[in-house]
Order: C-alpha cells, then structure tokens, then sequence
C-alpha cells in the first residue's frame, strides 16, 4: 500500500525535512540581517536624509508657494491653460478636505522614487540594448519583479532594515522601475538602422553614437516608461504604506481595515489627482520635445 | 594613366553564425540557395577582385540582394569581411584597430544612404555638419562650412528646417551636403537616387555629375537601375548573387554583354541615349588624302567604294564621289579637287548621344563623317551600324 501510493498523492518531500529547509534558510538570512543589516542601513543614509529633507521642504513650504511653483512647472512643460487650472483645483480641493500634509508626503516619495528608479533604470536600460547577453540575463529578472508580488520581496526588505521610509523606496522602486528599464532597452534597439549607420560611417564613437543618436531618438519610448513608471509607483503608495511609508497610502489602509469608505474614497481621489498630473506632463513634455518629428503636411 | 586608389582582393563575406565552416563549400563553387538551405548561412559575396580609380565615378549594379551594400559596406569596413583585402590608398583597411578605423572614417569617406539617413532631430544645418561634429570641430568652423555647402547644394534657406519638413529629393540634396562636408576623397553612394520619383532622381544625377566636374571625388555609386549606371559610371561592375559578373567601362557593358544575365540587364536599356557616336562608329577607311582627281581615284580604288572623305592638312573637307571626280577627269579642265566637286553632308560629333543623330544618319546617302573639334575625321558610322547597334543584335 504505502509503495503505491505515489500514484494517487504527490510524492512531496517529507514534511520534517521541508521545515528543516525554511528554517535554515530563514535563520540564515536573518543571521545575515543582524549581521549587515546596520551596515546596509547606513549605505543608505543620504539617501534617507534626502528624503527627509525634501519630504520636510514640501510641507514646510506654505501651501500657495507649493500650489505656484507646482503650477508653473506643469505650464513650463506642458504649456497647457487647462492642465494648469486643473492643477490648482486639484489642489485647493486636496488641501480643503485636509489631505495637504499626506499629499506632500506622496508626492515627495513618489518624486525620489521616480529620480531613483531613472537614475538605475536608464543606464540598465542602456547596458541591455548594448549586449544580447545583458538583455537575456535583466529580462527574466525584470519579470519576476513585476509578477512576485510586492508583500513577498516587503518581507526581506523589512527583516533586513526595519520598517521605514528606506524599505518603502527600495520596494517601490523595485515595482517601478522595470518600464524604465525595458523601454530604455526597447527604445534603443529601435532606432532606425539607417540614422546609426551613418552616425557609424561619419566616424562617431560608441559613445557618440549613443549620445547623438540612440538616446535621442529612444527618448520618447523612453519618456514612455517613465510615464508607466510613475504611474506604478503611485500605485505602489498603499501598499509601501504597510511598512510605514507616511502619505495618502495610509489613510486608504485605515480605512480598509475599519470600513471608512469615505475616508478610502477621498485618499484614493487624491492618489488619482496626482496621477493623472504627473501623467498628463509628463506626456506633453514629451510630446513637445518630439515637435521636429512632424512631417509637411502639418508643419 | 591608371592611378588606382581602392583595391579590392578576394573578398568573401558569408552571413551566419559560423561563416568559417562554410567558406570550403563557397570556394568549391557550391551556390548560394544550395547552402542556405544546406547550412542556413547567406553567401553575401563572393571573390570579389576591383580596383577602383581615383577620380571615378565608378558603380556598382545588381539586382535586389546581389550584394551591393554588403559590398559597399565593405570599404568602410560597417561590414567585416570573412575573408579577403580592402586596401584604400596606401592603407589596409582590416588593419585599422578601432581607434584607426574611427579616424580614416572621418577624413576618408563619406557616405549617402538610400533612406538619406539624415538625423530627425537635428536641424538641417547640423545634421550637415555631423561629420565635422563627430571629428571635435568647434561650433561656429563647422556651421560656417556647413552652410556653405547647403548653398552650394541649393539649399540655402533651409537650414534652421527638420529634415521631417523637407521632400525626399531635398533631404537627400542634405544627405549629399553632409557628406561633401568633411572633404573625404571618397564618397559612398548607396542607392543614393533610388528612393527619389524620376524627375527629381534625374535632377540628381544632373547635380552629381556637375559637383563631380568641378570636386573631382572618386564616388562608388550602387545603383539597380541601368540607365542610371550608363549615365554616371565611367566604369560599371555588375553583380549577381554576391559575384562579380562583369566589370568595365559602360559601353563595353552595352555592346559586349558577358553573361546572358547582364543581356538581360542590358537589353531594355534605351541605347540611343546610353551611347555615343563615338562607341559605334567605324575607322574612317574611305580616305582621300591627295589633292589630285588622279591620284583621289587610284586610292578609291584601293578601299572599293565609290566615294571617300577627303581631307587635307585644315582637316575634313567633305565627301567626294567616284562618278564626280571622273566626270571631271573626262572633261579635264582641271586637276585638282576643287571645293564644288563636293558633297554637303552633316558632321556629327563623337560625343553626341545616338538618340541626337538618328535623323541625320537615317536621311543620309553616305555614312556620315565623324568629326572632332579640331576639324578631324575620326570615323564613320552608317545607317547599318546604327541600325544593328539600335535593334539590339
Ligand atoms: N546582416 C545580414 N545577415 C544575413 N544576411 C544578410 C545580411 N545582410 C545582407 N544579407 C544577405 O546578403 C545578400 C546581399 O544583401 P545586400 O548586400 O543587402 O543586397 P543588395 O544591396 O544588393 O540588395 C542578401 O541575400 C541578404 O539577404
Ligand atoms: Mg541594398
């Protein structure tokens, strides 16, 4: 009987030795964690002080200078009126249903995780569209970050530096940052034979070629990811909240948790508001600086 | 005086992920389909010996995927060879490191592109300074002489434009000012004219072959289309599946097909146009070169026709008959060839183009003399020639 039985139950491994398995391995990294962690912590500590620095800036700052500046960012790049006046009625609203300091949080994180996420993705990007070997060895990397989901790479993060702002970025912009990354890649792998062939033939280095040519011309699939980025990274705001990222995320986690639906519905509008901003500009900035690509017939 | 400036020698390039398993069944003369079904390798060329002139325009022809922009590529070394020699001037082109490569591809050749290859995000104006851009010149130098050349292209007012903004036919003009910007000796030209409509490729190659009269360039042309070549190259060599089939100057191309594949090629090519007097005409054998009737007649005899071209030392005079110069023997009242003992017939030229000739030579008794700008006599050509020349056979 039990010889046979392998073919009606899976023949798993022997339930002993599996625990065995994860608690090797749990012990081990959290071995590692009290070993390194305060060293890993401490690498990231201007990062940290940034972030606190410019979170502090955003709220510090009375709130019609931010609504001005913000404003007149979003005319510079987007040189939309609508936009614009949108803008100021997103804001005014934010600030009078009392979502001011939570907003600002946001869009401070948001902003850094953004910078970060270009400042990693782009020359990962870069690197990928150079070499088939690097290309095949990031994608299926990048895959698994976009489908493990984000409690499950929380919790190392969390075992490693605590709860905070550093892990919240660090998950945020593992979320995010894979559009940057393949549409950097995709961008330049794009880029009409031709244009680079000539750029070749005229003597221009490699590096030339990637400034003159390859990332001009990548540059709107590029801003594409960007776009997608931020929009993943907004997203990403309630559940970086779990591990004590401050800002619209955690009212909406509340309000889960107690049943305040309108509490849920008013947050999760502002995470609207500020998406469809950021979203919105940065299309139309890119958009404008692609203005040379229209042809005769609407020039 | 042949001054040769690229050499070509035993070029091979096989296409695949191991071109050098491959290279045994190429020399072994296996074809091409053969080991692309066999190997899943593409033979791009195949032994390609060239030399190429200084001073030449000098093209390049074949069908669709017979090889010609690999072979172009070539020079520049955007392709690398599986085997053989490319030796421009007094240097080894596979010997370059890339550093060196770099460097003859900024001073030596320059290149235009079917496609024009023009930089969508750049201004006209810079996109025909990028060769001096790449080679570190500064700003102002290198948009100075850029503009020149817009001018000097018929382009002056455009260069603040995208080249988005501009028809096929000017961003090519942009193509080709960019790559006379950098004063390379060479020039590239890969089906520069073959994305243009007729008229505008025909304004093209008018402007080429103008700029070349005054630039003196050695230029590779590739081109598909006959008439183009005939009317560029003074050197033409034709490729079939990544071999040389035939290679020399466009008349011999015309009139000595050497395979049945250029026949091929050649045979709807308009001839009236593509050739001149001077490729078809015969050696003027019918001479007259004494002055008396009795001597002009002795020599008539000599070349059995009963009229010759006679000449004297101010060159050509005309066409004198047998019957006349006997009628006058008889009558005697003089001996020497007298100006009214002449027939009036039209000289041509050597350089006219057949289609310019054929009334005249149609509505002529006689072959008509062929006369060079110092008066002389180079040859002949009668309706028969034209008409074998022209019918094809
Ligand atoms: N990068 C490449 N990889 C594989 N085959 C190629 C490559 N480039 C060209 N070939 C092949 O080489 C042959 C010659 O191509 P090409 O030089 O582009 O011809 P042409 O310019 O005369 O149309 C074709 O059969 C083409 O398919
Ligand atoms: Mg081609």
């Amino acid at each position: 009987m039990a010889d046979s039985s392998w073919l009606t139950e899976f023949p798993a491994m022997d339930r002993r030795d599996l625990t065995g398995i994860k608690k090797t391995l749990d012990t081990a990294y959290r071995e590692f964690s009290r070993e390194y962690g305060d060293v890993i912590e401490s690498l990231f500590d201007p990062l940290l002080h940034f972030l606190v620095w410019f979170e502090k800036l955003l709220i510090q700052t009375p709130w019609w200078i931010v609504i001005l500046v913000v404003t007149a960012i979003v005319h510079l790049s987007a040189r939309s009126w609508k936009l614009s006046v949108g803008v100021i009625i997103a804001f005014s609203l934010i600030g009078y249903f009392g979502m001011w300091d939570n907003t600002m949080r946001t869009m401070s994180i948001i902003f850094v995780c953004t910078l970060l996420s270009i400042a990693l993705g782009i020359p990962i990007g870069i690197a990928m569209a150079r070499s088939d070997r690097v290309q095949a060895i990031v994608t299926p990397i990048l895959d698994v970050m976009q489908t493990m989901p984000a409690f499950v790479y929380l919790i190392p993060v969390v075992m490693l530096l605590g709860i905070g702002k550093i892990p919240g970025v660090i998950a945020v912009v593992i979320y995010a940052i894979p559009p940057v990354i393949r549409l950097t890649n995709l961008g330049i792998r794009l880029v009409d034979k031709e244009v680079l062939e000539a750029a070749t033939a005229y003597g221009a280095s490699p590096s030339q070629r990637l400034w003159s040519v390859q990332m001009p011309l990548a540059m709107p699939t590029i801003m594409a990811g960007i776009n997608q980025t931020i929009m993943m990274a907004l997203a990403m705001v309630v559940v970086a909240s779990m591990i004590g990222v401050k800002g619209l995320g955690q009212p909406v986690l509340k309000s889960i948790t107690n049943q305040y639906f309108t509490l849920g519905l008013f947050n999760g509008l502002a995470i609207v508001a500020l998406a469809i901003i950021f979203d919105r500009v940065s299309q139309a900035y890119a958009k404008r600086t692609q203005k040379h690509m229209e042809g005769l017939h609407n020039a | 005086m042949p001054d040769p400036l690229i050499r070509i020698e035993n070029l091979y390039k096989v296409f695949g992920t191991a071109p050098q398993t491959v290279m045994d069944r190429v020399r072994e003369g296996q074809s091409k389909d053969d080991i692309l079904a066999e190997t899943g390798h593409t033979v791009g060329l195949k032994e390609i010996d060239l030399t190429i002139e200084r001073g030449q325009i000098f093209v390049i022809m074949g069908l669709s995927g017979s090889g010609k922009s690999t072979l172009i590529r070539h020079l520049n070394r955007l392709i690398d060879p599986t085997e053989g020699k490319i030796i421009v001037g007094d240097v080894d082109v596979m010997q370059l490191d890339q550093k060196e490569l770099q460097e003859f591809r900024r001073h030596k050749m320059s290149m235009v592109f079917q496609r024009f290859g023009l930089m969508p995000h750049r201004t006209v104006l810079q996109n025909v300074a990028y060769g001096l851009k790449v080679q570190g010149i500064a700003k102002k130098e290198r948009e100075t002489k850029a503009a020149d050349w817009l001018e000097t292209v018929g382009l002056g007012g455009y260069g603040k434009q995208y080249p988005m903004q501009l028809s096929g036919g000017q961003q090519q003009r942009v193509g080709l000012a960019r790559a006379l910007c950098t004063d390379a000796e060479i020039l590239l030209m890969d089906e520069a004219f073959s994305a243009l409509d007729p008229l505008i490729r025909s304004e093209m190659q008018d402007q080429l072959i103008e700029l070349q009269e005054k630039l003196h360039k050695t230029i590779v042309f590739i081109t598909h289309d006959l008439d183009e070549a005939l009317r560029l190259g003074d050197r033409i060599a034709i490729l079939k599946d990544g071999e040389l089939v035939q290679e020399g100057a466009p008349e011999d191309i015309l009139l000595h097909p050497a395979t049945d594949y250029v026949e091929a090629f050649v045979k709807d090519v308009n001839r009236a146009r593509a050739l001149t007097v001077e490729n078809v005409m015969k050696p003027p054998v019918s001479r007259i070169t004494t002055d008396t009737i009795e001597d002009a007649l002795k020599q008539m005899k000599g070349f059995k026709d009963d009229y010759g071209y006679y000449e004297n030392e101010d060159g050509y005079q005309g066409i004198v008959l047998q019957e006349t110069l006997e009628k006058a023997l008889k009558e005697g009242t003089h001996k020497q060839i007298r100006d009214d003992m002449l027939e009036e017939v039209p000289l041509i030229s050597p350089d006219s183009a057949l289609e310019e000739i054929i009334p005249e030579t149609l509505g002529a008794d006689y072959p008509l003399p062929v006369v060079g700008d110092k008066g002389e006599l180079q040859g002949r050509l009668s309706r028969t020639s034209l008409a074998e020349v022209l019918g094809g056979e």
